[in-house]
């Protein structure tokens, strides 16, 4: 991913910046500029997530692309935050710490990089709480 | 709208087809086709080309007009259009194909599929296939293709008791429906030992769970039903021909062990041919990974939810079950040259309902289905096909 496409996400992807719908009073992470239940009607406003939330399925990852070989095997999961949406992250603990069911809270990372000498990304992953 | 019917067939071998390069390959099977048919190129009047990502592949977009200038088909100026929706790629350019027939716009009609993928390493071609996925919100964390399913796969088994042994027997079973097809990319039957002991991919799944790399072409001949028999004795009748779209990324589907276009594309395709799961006498389905083919042939309404392991484990969807599942060796064994899997699916339904799959051939075979999934279910392609 190039790096302009990376930053404009930023906040978000730092801060855990999503959106909420005002109208209907659902949360977005990743952040939906249209309510797919209001759509033009939708209100929507940035909304800053607690970080807490419950891991709903995960893998560990051996095989990666560049970028994230270096980091193998790494724990990916797809985790439902406290204020209701879901989406996916790496859990910064061993494979065999993991389960379903198990409670998480958000921390800030290196997620990845770009070549030994290339960009170094940032953004949140989850740990055990 | 009018009914259409398919006339003619053409696939090349799936493989590492290194002596082949992307234009050679669409056109053995374009010419495979047409001559399976008995047309010539002028009675073409349009053309559907699947394609994923020739453009990470090859590095060549635009390939709706190369493929129709390389057939030879550019004399009569024919329109040709690239159609893309990731792995899907191949059904959704038969089904535009079927649309252009059914809706009296043209009456010959080519839909064809195509993959290059090993010009490129396997790195390159890994990533290429993650932009299936969503690439801000997944890849950008770390999500491989595997990983996703494997999320699903662990979610499948946590809720159903889907055990490892019965994904394994998806890829046991498919290697040897594999080992009888002449196209296949692998034709060695294997066993649930060598699967459960492949290296991890993205666990629970192993690299024996995985569909592999491949470059492939093949394509279809659509004319209008009422003008077949001018072409054949052996029309295939298309009975429906659905999609249906759901949300990019995996962390927003309703359900995880549960793909929603699979059960609404199917719903939309058994009320348009009038028809019930129990009718279908044999599928090709997208067995991308071992799990798959498990939610698949459940999605799909050939078992309840949770019953598509022990069926699979009980030989229900070998040929010679209940159901046979994937008798091409569906995209584990046959390959799954991304944009050639939904052509080569119907090609593979053709065969059987001609009564011409010879070693693979389900006895009596009347009516067949084909299930073509992009990335990990944000587009699914369903086609129904008969006698
Ligand atoms: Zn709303």
């Amino acid at each position: 991913m190039t790096v302009a496409r990376f930053w404009r996400k930023i906040p978000n992807r730092y801060n855990l910046i999503g959106t909420k719908c005002e109208n209907c009073n659902t949360y977005y992470f990743p952040p939906r500029l249209v309510c797919p239940p209001c759509r033009r009607n939708g209100i929507i406003h940035e909304h800053q997530f607690e970080g807490t939330g419950t891991v709903i399925t995960f893998s560990t990852v051996y095989s990666a692309p560049e970028g994230f070989a270096e980091m193998t095997p790494y724990v990916l999961a797809i985790v439902q935050l406290d204020e209701g949406p879901r989406l996916t992250a790496q859990i910064v603990c061993d494979p065999s710490e993991i389960n379903i069911g198990m409670r998480v809270r958000s921390v800030f990372r290196k997620l990845g990089e770009e070549g030994p000498d290339g960009v170094i990304y940032y953004g949140t992953k989850f740990a055990p709480m | 709208m009018r009914d259409v019917a398919i006339i003619g067939i053409g696939c090349t071998k799936f493989g590492e087809m290194w002596h082949k390069s992307f234009r050679d390959l669409f056109i053995e099977a374009g010419i495979l086709a047409l001559e399976d048919a008995g047309i010539s190129g002028a009675q073409v009047e349009a053309l559907y080309g699947g394609n994923m990502s020739s453009g990470i592949f090859v590095e060549q977009e635009h390939v709706g007009a190369i493929i129709a200038d390389y057939s030879g088909l550019v004399s009569n100026n024919i329109p040709s259009t690239r159609v893309e929706a990731a792995c899907a790629s191949g059904g959704l350019a038969l089904r535009s194909g079927v649309i252009a027939v059914a809706s009296q716009y043209h009456d010959v009609v080519i839909s064809a599929g195509i993959e290059k993928m090993t010009d490129v390493g396997a790195e390159k071609a890994i990533d290429a296939l993650a932009s299936a996925a969503d690439r801000e919100w997944e890849a950008a964390v770390g999500a491989t293709f595997p990983s996703l399913y494997a999320m699903m796969a662990r979610a499948h088994m946590h809720e159903f008791g889907t055990t490892r042994q019965q994904l394994a027997q998806v890829a046991v079973k498919n290697h040897s429906h594999g080992a009888l097809n002449p196209r296949a990319q692998f034709r060695n039957r294997i066993t649930i030992d060598m699967v459960t002991s492949s290296p991890l991919v993205a666990d629970p799944l192993r690299l024996y769970d995985c569909s592999p790399i491949t470059d492939g072409a093949a394509a279809v001949v659509l004319v209008p039903a009422e003008r077949a028999r001018e072409f054949t004795d052996t029309p295939i009748y298309v009975k429906a021909a659905t999609q249906a779209s759901d949300t990019i990324s995996l962390h927003d589907r309703r359900s995880l062990t549960t793909i929603d276009a699979t059960v609404v594309a199917a719903h939309r395709a058994f009320k348009t041919a009038g028809l019930q799961p129990r009718d279908i006498d044999v599928a090709e389905v997208h067995d991308c990974f071992t799990i798959a083919e498990i939610m698949a042939i459940e999605d799909l309404g050939f078992f309840n939810k949770g019953a598509g392991g022990p069926a699979t484990l009980d030989g229900e969807t070998a040929i010679g079950g209940k159901i046979p599942i994937n008798t091409s060796g569906g995209l584990k064994a046959c390959g799954h040259p991304v944009g050639a899997t939904g052509i080569k699916q119907a090609v593979e339904i053709v065969e059987q309902l001609r009564g011409e799959a010879n070693k693979r051939q389900v006895d009596g075979a009347e009516i067949g289905l084909t299930h073509n999934v992009g990335g990990t279910g944000g587009t699914v392609v369903v086609h129904i096909l008969s006698r």
